[in-house]
């Protein structure tokens, strides 16, 4: 009874209740999109979009606009400057994304360190701060999540074809540079509407976390699509109770969750291993 | 160019004076040749000679800086299966999954989802892996990855199916599996074209090889073009062949090494060969 009480005590801050909604569907968000992230070994992508949208949630607070078109349209341009640059092969994409997202992170710095004034807002990008968002925030992450979940729905099987087998998907009809593009899109979509809540440092461990936990505790990527999501949102949740009670930032909390949880799995997998290959030594 | 006129019928896929290129010189160059219905094809050559390219060019992958690809009609049925280790076999999907992603979008209508299914249930019994279709794709032997990769060919309902190096590293007996397979399905009408390296097991073994280097060198049946001749144009090393049971069989010289020339008539061969082993 006493633990009801406690849980239900920070539901009557409407700031919580806002933060806690975003949390749970940025979670779930990040675990969908982290499938495709963490199966395309696009994790260094999301680690460096996170940065570069940085840079233009930056310039957002310094002219006083929007910080969704400001950041939004940074981090796109960021995106398909990295797939360009990719593509004409002079430099690889690794060194592409390298190369243009910490240029922007360094020009978001800068512009920090030059204008005080906007400062706060730079560092809630920074940082995150899921108890100071908006009801346009909870909008925004709604909306992606929903046009994410429609695309993933229709186009189940072609990002699946153009994740596994990319060469083979082209000259079977499925057009993987529009599937790339879709999901940088949507990458950036979902990075941009939940970087306020763990932050521009942290949002890359958001979507991976989940999705790698799914991938430990299946085989099947139809069935990762549900975990990741499932997981992604608990860790927001669970996170977000628990910076309360400790007073620590949310979004350090929510990747420590999905850290500690990502730990106890990758344990219990290995003790599996480790019997079944004694069993196997001992027939 | 040796060629050889095999059968009458009007072209799937027609090369005329192809070349294409990656940006800088041609890869490949003055290719002309053409695939009919219900052919069985095998492309050899020595790697960077272009084999792939020639593949990717036919699949509409590449497109010709010269010449003409004409194909019967302009949505003609191809499919690819390419070399096994092009993908991981960790990704968390099964057979049937990996059959039905080449079906485009998942059908709404539970009765079309049960006729696909029944369709690719009906596909994997066909390559003799009807018993895996829930399993997972790194529980696969290598054989069974070869023919997981044909079913998802198959499910495009192709009336040509482009192969490279199908037998790339895979076993005596897997070869011979895949070898199998493939000549069922040309016997029920669909053409096959494919590369590979394995001259006297697999390349000997099909009706109509193309020996090729940047250009088609020679065309025809393997005892026409396994010559000795087109080998050496083809791979630019003295190769001798001998006819062992009416087929040939390709010797290949190691003359780096400290070799002795001996003449081998113990051999069931119609006539004696040289051939050079180790001293």
């Amino acid at each position: 009874m006493i633990v009801a009480i406690d849980l239900a005590q920070p539901l009557s801050y409407t700031f919580f209740q806002r933060g806690l909604i975003v949390a749970l569907i940025a979670g779930a968000l990040c675990g969908l999109i982290g499938v495709f992230v963490v199966l395309r070994n696009m994790s260094y992508i999301g680690h460096g979009l996170s940065h570069a949208v940085f840079g233009g949630a930056a310039v957002a607070a310094v002219v006083g606009f929007s910080f969704f078109v400001g950041a939004g349209l940074w981090g796109l341009a960021s995106g398909l400057l990295i797939g360009w640059v990719a593509r004409k092969r002079i430099i690889g994409a690794d060194a592409a994304i390298g190369v243009i997202t910490t240029g922007s992170f360094a020009f978001g710095l800068a512009l920090q360190a030059r204008f005080g004034q906007a400062s706060r807002n730079i560092e809630a990008v920074l940082f995150g701060n899921v108890l100071g968002v908006f009801t346009s925030d909870i909008w925004a992450v709604v909306a992606v999540a929903v046009v994410a979940v429609t695309v993933v729905a229709l186009l189940y099987r072609r990002l699946l074809f153009a994740t596994f087998d990319p060469e083979v998907a082209v000259v079977s009809g499925v057009s993987v540079n529009w599937m790339e593009t879709l999901l940088m899109v949507l990458l950036s979509a979902t990075i941009l509407v939940t970087v306020r809540v763990v932050g521009v440092l942290l949002i890359s461990a958001l979507l991976v976390l989940p999705a790698v936990c799914a991938r430990m505790l299946t085989n099947s990527f139809r069935k990762m699509l549900w975990v990741a999501p499932i997981l992604g949102a608990a860790f927001g949740g669970v996170g977000m109770y628990l910076s309360w009670f400790v007073d620590v930032p949310s979004g350090a909390v929510i990747i420590l969750v999905g850290t500690a949880v990502f730990v106890m799995i990758y344990a219990a997998v290995g003790l599996g291993r480790r019997r079944q290959l004694a069993s196997l030594a001992l027939h | 160019m040796i060629t050889t006129e095999m059968n009458p019928q009007p072209a799937l896929i027609e090369f005329d004076d192809v070349a294409c290129s990656y940006g800088g010189p041609a890869v490949i160059d003055h290719v002309s040749f053409a695939v009919r219905p219900g052919e069985f094809l095998g492309i050899v050559g020595p790697s960077g000679s272009g084999k792939t390219t020639v593949l990717r060019t036919m699949l509409g992958a590449v497109q010709p800086v010269r010449g003409e690809i004409r194909r019967s009609t302009p949505d003609l049925a191809m499919a690819y299966v390419p070399q096994v280790e092009t993908v991981d076999w960790n990704f968390p999907v099964t057979v049937t999954e990996v059959v039905t992603m080449s079906r485009g979008t998942r059908p709404w209508r539970a009765a079309a989802r049960a006729r696909e299914r029944t369709e690719v249930a009906g596909l994997l019994e066909r390559l003799g892996i009807g018993d895996l279709g829930d399993r997972q794709i790194r529980q696969l032997s290598g054989g069974q990855q070869q023919r997981v990769f044909l079913a998802r060919a198959l499910a495009q309902r192709p009336q040509l199916v482009v192969l490279d190096e199908p037998t790339s590293g895979v076993d005596v007996r897997t070869r011979h599996e895949v070898l199998h397979v493939l000549a069922d399905l040309n016997a029920e009408g669909i053409a096959i074209v494919l590369t590979t390296h394995d001259l006297n097991g697999l390349a000997a073994h099909l009706p109509r090889i193309l020996c090729f280097n940047h250009t088609v060198l020679a065309d025809g049946s393997p005892t026409e073009v396994l010559t000795p001749a087109v080998l050496e144009a083809t791979y630019g090393a003295p190769m001798d062949v001998l006819i062992h049971g009416g087929m040939p069989v390709v010797l290949e010289s190691v003359p780096q090494l400290n070799l002795v020339d001996v003449d081998v008539t113990a051999l069931s061969s119609p006539k004696p060969l040289r051939r050079t082993v180790l001293g």
